[in-house]
């Protein structure tokens, strides 16, 4: 995924000389003769690409028009000015970085407690193969896949009782069980072919189980912990049913329940939302620029049984 | 990931004690470890879930206690029309969410690793799998909010296109007319749903054998039957998982429909997560919502069981040919 956009202005070319046999231009001599319907395709194939990005390169020129600038030319024009005024009154108007600080710290806490939580059930079932192992993994499993409406109203109604309503922590605690649940299904299933010899050799040694625990298995299972910590991040800092429903001041707002909360608003002409979806798309954009190998490698993970 | 009973040694029966991976220790002790996360669990979603079945057979304000009504609420829901209209809307998300990113993805991944991949280098495969990704690592109602503003009704992208290239009869008002609402959603899904399936499906291409679709190829087997004759059946254990994931995941959409239309206009986008998130925190008929979304977790789990044991006898079926 590490391509950088120069890859693809000579494939573009090629496409537009459909057809162009002329051997010296192929860049890969063993690759099979392309035919003029493999052209079709990967044209096809940019097209949709092209469809898919188009979105992100609207709202990307029109945050940096002022209305006026918007108004005259329309969306599909380059602004005539780098204009930072929307994206400015935005910033200032929802106070954009105490919710970046917000969202980081929610879903900082969240991903490293839902991983220690993970290894630690992960360990019980999948290493320590405790009796009635497979139902209490069906049981994890079913804490995260069940729709949060089924927990909000009560978890609604505990929360207000401690006095954590309306408080960060609730937003904590609440996504490291929802997170640790998939962490301890996923990571019971790891450890259970963890290489016996390892434990063998370790327990000869005379270490005890809380060290084997910390010393052996947690940095020979650093990979997977790590692609579990990042995804724990990004889904937590994703949630937005939850946030929506327990953090309604403004100081304690992630930054998707901060955005949302200002859609509705008149007083938001267009480049300003605009402006909103952009601040909004480009922390996630970071994390996938500087993950995209670890996330490539746990989305496929996954999925793979 | 192979389930734990899968690993399970044969001879485990008789010896109990040692059974743990640790050798020179019971399992015994292990439950400790089980404490914290399992203590976490009853609190944070057992104990709730609970409450929540309890709920939906009362009648509660959120002021008052609650007042047992017996199966009053679960009588209401069945002849509820607006339940009835979002669980309709609900096989909407699911065309939108599930089918459709699915079949297209399918299509996709096969044309990227088999063709844009093999003729025209890996890397531009990659580079296009990326951009079809790209919607997937926003959060939803960021996305929903992206494409929220091309639909701006007067002064959005889509209708100033419109107007630009002489269709302006055709510019609309998407999302706040009841024919085109949903409609307006099921794109926005579609949009960013689709590079799951197809990043999902081409990590599980490279399974397949190149040398089966030579010969495949040599037998005079057109592109779409190699597709549907090997790619298919190789990859099928991923189809399984993504329409399990994507179903489950179009069960309980609830960001797009708030950041967008709040339901509406009239009940014509709304969904069993939102109409349970209305009836709690709108109207107050928290026993009422408690019953909508206990119905919707009792169809997510009943979706779940159906799409496992589809799998576990399409699997056995498979292992006995």
């Amino acid at each position: 995924m590490s391509t950088t956009a120069s890859t693809t202005s000579p494939a573009k070319t090629d496409a537009r000389r459909r057809g162009a046999g002329d051997p010296s231009r192929s860049l890969h001599k063993q690759k099979p003769k392309r035919t003029a319907t493999d052209y079709v395709i990967l044209v096809i194939a940019i097209i949709i690409a092209i469809l898919i990005v188009a979105p992100f390169l609207l709202i990307l020129i029109n945050s940096f028009k002022s209305p006026a600038d918007y108004s005259a030319g329309g969306p599909l024009q380059l602004p005539k000015a780098i204009d930072f005024h929307s994206i400015a009154n935005f910033w200032n108007r929802v106070d954009f970085p105490l919710k970046l600080w917000n969202s980081i710290f929610i879903s900082g806490l969240v991903s490293i407690f839902a991983v220690v939580i993970s290894v630690l059930n992960a360990f019980a079932l999948g290493i320590g193969r405790v009796r009635a192992r497979t139902w209490i993994i069906v049981l994890f499993l079913l804490a995260n896949m069940i729709p949060q409406e089924a927990l909000l109203y009560p978890l609604y109604m505990m929360f207000k009782q401690v006095g954590l309503y309306d408080n960060v922590w609730s937003i904590i605690i609440i996504f490291t069980v929802i997170q640790s649940a998939f962490g301890t299904y996923l990571l019971s299933s790891v450890y259970g072919t963890f290489p016996k010899e390892i434990l063998e050799a370790a327990a000869l040694d005379g270490a005890n189980r809380w060290k084997i625990l910390w010393r052996v298995i947690v940095p020979i299972s650093r990979p997977t912990l790590s692609v579990l910590l990042i995804f724990f991040f990004i889904w937590t800092w994703n949630e937005f049913l939850i946030p929506l429903t327990f953090l309604i001041s403004n100081d304690n707002q992630t930054v998707p329940v901060a955005i949302t909360a200002l859609q509705g608003q008149r007083l938001m002409d267009v480049t300003t939302t605009s402006a909103s979806a952009l601040l909004g798309l480009i922390p996630t954009l970071i994390f996938f620029l500087i993950f995209q190998r670890t996330l490539t490698r746990g989305i496929t993970a996954g999925a793979v049984k | 990931m192979t389930t734990l009973s899968a690993q399970r040694p044969p001879v485990r029966r008789p010896k109990r004690r040692n059974d743990s991976m640790l050798p020179y220790s019971g399992r015994g002790g292990f439950w400790w470890y089980l404490v914290p996360g399992f203590a976490l669990l009853t609190v944070i979603i057992l104990v709730p879930l609970g409450w929540n079945v309890y709920l939906s057979f009362t009648s509660y304000r959120g002021i008052l206690p609650p007042i047992w009504i017996g199966g009053d609420n679960w009588t209401r829901l069945f002849s509820d029309q607006v339940f009835w209209t979002s669980f309709l809307n609900s096989i909407a998300m699911i065309i939108a969410m599930v089918v459709a990113p699915t079949l297209l993805g399918l299509v996709l991944a096969a044309m990227l690793f088999d063709l844009v991949g093999r003729k025209f280098g890996g890397k531009l495969a990659s580079f296009l799998r990326a951009t079809y990704y790209l919607p997937q690592i926003l959060p939803v109602v960021i996305a929903a909010i992206v494409i929220g503003w091309i639909l701006r009704p007067s002064d959005g992208a889509l209708n100033n296109i419109l107007n630009a290239i002489g269709l302006g009869s055709l510019s609309h008002n998407w999302l706040g007319s009841p024919d085109t609402a949903l409609a307006s959603i099921m794109v926005v899904m579609v949009w960013v749903q689709l590079g799951y399936p197809v990043v999902i499906f081409m990590a599980a291409l490279q399974r397949v054998d190149p040398e089966l679709y030579e010969a495949a190829e040599l037998d005079g087997a057109n592109w779409f039957q190699r597709f549907r004759a090997i790619t298919v059946s190789i990859i099928r254990p991923e189809i399984f998982v993504v329409t399990l994931t994507c179903t489950i995941a179009a069960l309980k959409v609830f960001g797009p429909i708030y950041a967008l239309t709040r339901g509406g206009p009239g009940t014509s986008t709304i969904v069993p997560s939102y109409y349970s998130y209305s009836e709690f925190f709108q109207t107050q008929q928290v026993g009422y919502g408690a019953t909508i979304a206990t119905a919707l977790t009792v169809i997510i789990v009943i979706v779940s069981i159906l799409f496992i044991l589809a799998q576990n006898r399409a699997e056995k079926a498979e292992r006995s040919n």
